[in-house]
């Protein structure tokens, strides 16, 4: 999604939402963020008010003084940043890959099932499957930090069974030009 | 990889973790491996963090590193990283290279017979805010100064009055905290437009 994202060209303008928007989409963080409503009022208290960046192609950038928190393309799901995932590591669920993939992954591409299943992958087990079309934080064996965040094409068992082709849509990751914008 | 599913249920705000990042690539240390600068991210990391330098670049700590993977790959691994090294460095050089050898222009235009305004051409290649630069010069001069876009749809800093010549001492002599410092006096040139006078050299 920012694989090239220029902010002087693809930006077409930041404005504060209204307060009954904001209202709608801080429950939407909360209803799709493992997250709680104190986390988030640090994140983003209530007095603060957020901006809106319009950019290319239907992608909304959420900004807390200057700073991007979230983004969504078009009316689609929340996804933090990877900055804000960093500090709250636990607010989305984890997947992990094995190291053979990371560099690939900071390539840009999107992580294929494989990656998962493999030695070093890690998926949650079956009592806690996570269903298709949900938020990830794709995290890299033997490192601390998350490397990318996505979006499941499959569900976690199916990615066990079949075992094959794009398993995890990689919204942002560690190196793109969403993580090169530090401050709007 | 353990899932910290366990969310606290007090009232209080969970403290944000904090994140070591790397000041030279800006990934987490742990990832510079992956970045285009390792040799440079180690550098500073030895210098300024010994302790976290030898967490992850000590003999051992490499060792554990191979175990996962297999020779051939972790071979491969260090070949590409090393040439993505070079090509970032080889892109460096050539975007300084490019920027050093760029030109800044000032076009003294002609309006009227008496009147001129001052376009500034070609500023942004030394990371120069235009939008502050025209405030700037705008105040300097007490004139008004704007950013327009050029017949090539570039942008350029238009100042009204004919202050070539002082524009150009300004450049020269900006020092820190001025925000036309950082361009070479040998870059710019003062060009005449409308008048057929040709351009005399800076």
């Amino acid at each position: 999604m920012f694989k090239k994202f220029q902010p002087s060209s693809d930006i077409s303008g930041q404005t504060p939402p209204k307060s009954s928007v904001q209202r709608s989409i801080r429950a939407a963080v909360l209803s799709q963020w493992k997250i709680e409503p104190e986390t988030l009022e640090a994140i983003w208290p209530k007095k603060e008010g957020l901006i809106h960046v319009k950019c290319r192609e239907h992608i909304s950038i959420y900004t807390v003084h200057n700073e991007p928190l979230f983004f969504q393309h078009f009316d689609g799901p929340l996804y933090p940043t990877l900055r804000l995932l960093h500090k709250y590591p636990y607010i989305l669920p984890k997947v992990g890959v094995d190291r053979g993939a990371i560099r690939f992954l900071l390539a840009g591409a999107h992580m294929m099932c494989p990656g998962f299943t493999s030695k070093g992958g890690y998926l949650p087990p079956a009592d806690a499957a996570l269903p298709v079309g949900a938020l990830v934080a794709v995290h890299a064996e033997g490192k601390e930090h998350a490397v990318a965040i996505g979006i499941t094409k499959l569900s976690t068992e199916e990615i066990k069974k079949v075992n094959k082709g794009v398993g995890v849509e990689i919204a942002t990751h560690l190196g793109d030009d969403l993580w090169a914008i530090q401050s709007l | 990889m353990s899932s910290s599913d366990q969310q606290p249920q007090d009232p209080q705000p969970v403290q944000p973790v904090q994140v070591f990042y790397c000041q030279v690539c800006t990934f987490p240390v742990e990832y510079c491996e992956f970045g285009s600068s390792l040799t440079r991210c180690k550098e500073w990391l030895a210098e300024a963090h010994p302790t976290v330098y030898e967490k992850f670049y000590s003999d051992e700590a490499l060792q554990s590193k191979i175990g996962t993977l297999s020779l051939e790959a972790q071979a491969k691994l260090e070949k590409d990283t090393a040439k993505k090294e070079a090509k970032a460095e080889a892109k460096a050089d050539a975007a300084l290279k490019k920027k050093m050898a760029s030109q800044v222009l000032i076009k003294r235009i002609e309006r009227n017979k008496r009147k001129h305004v001052t376009a500034i051409h070609g500023l942004e290649a030394f990371d120069i805010d235009l939008k502050k630069a025209a405030k700037f010069l705008a105040q300097k001069f007490a004139t008004g100064a704007s950013v327009t876009k050029n017949a090539q749809g570039q942008d350029e800093v238009v100042v009204q009055g004919d202050v070539a010549d002082e524009v150009l001492e300004i450049i020269e002599k900006a020092g820190s905290g001025n925000v036309l410092k950082g361009v070479p006096v040998a870059n710019c040139e003062i060009v005449e437009e409308k008048k057929k006078k040709g351009a005399e050299g800076a």
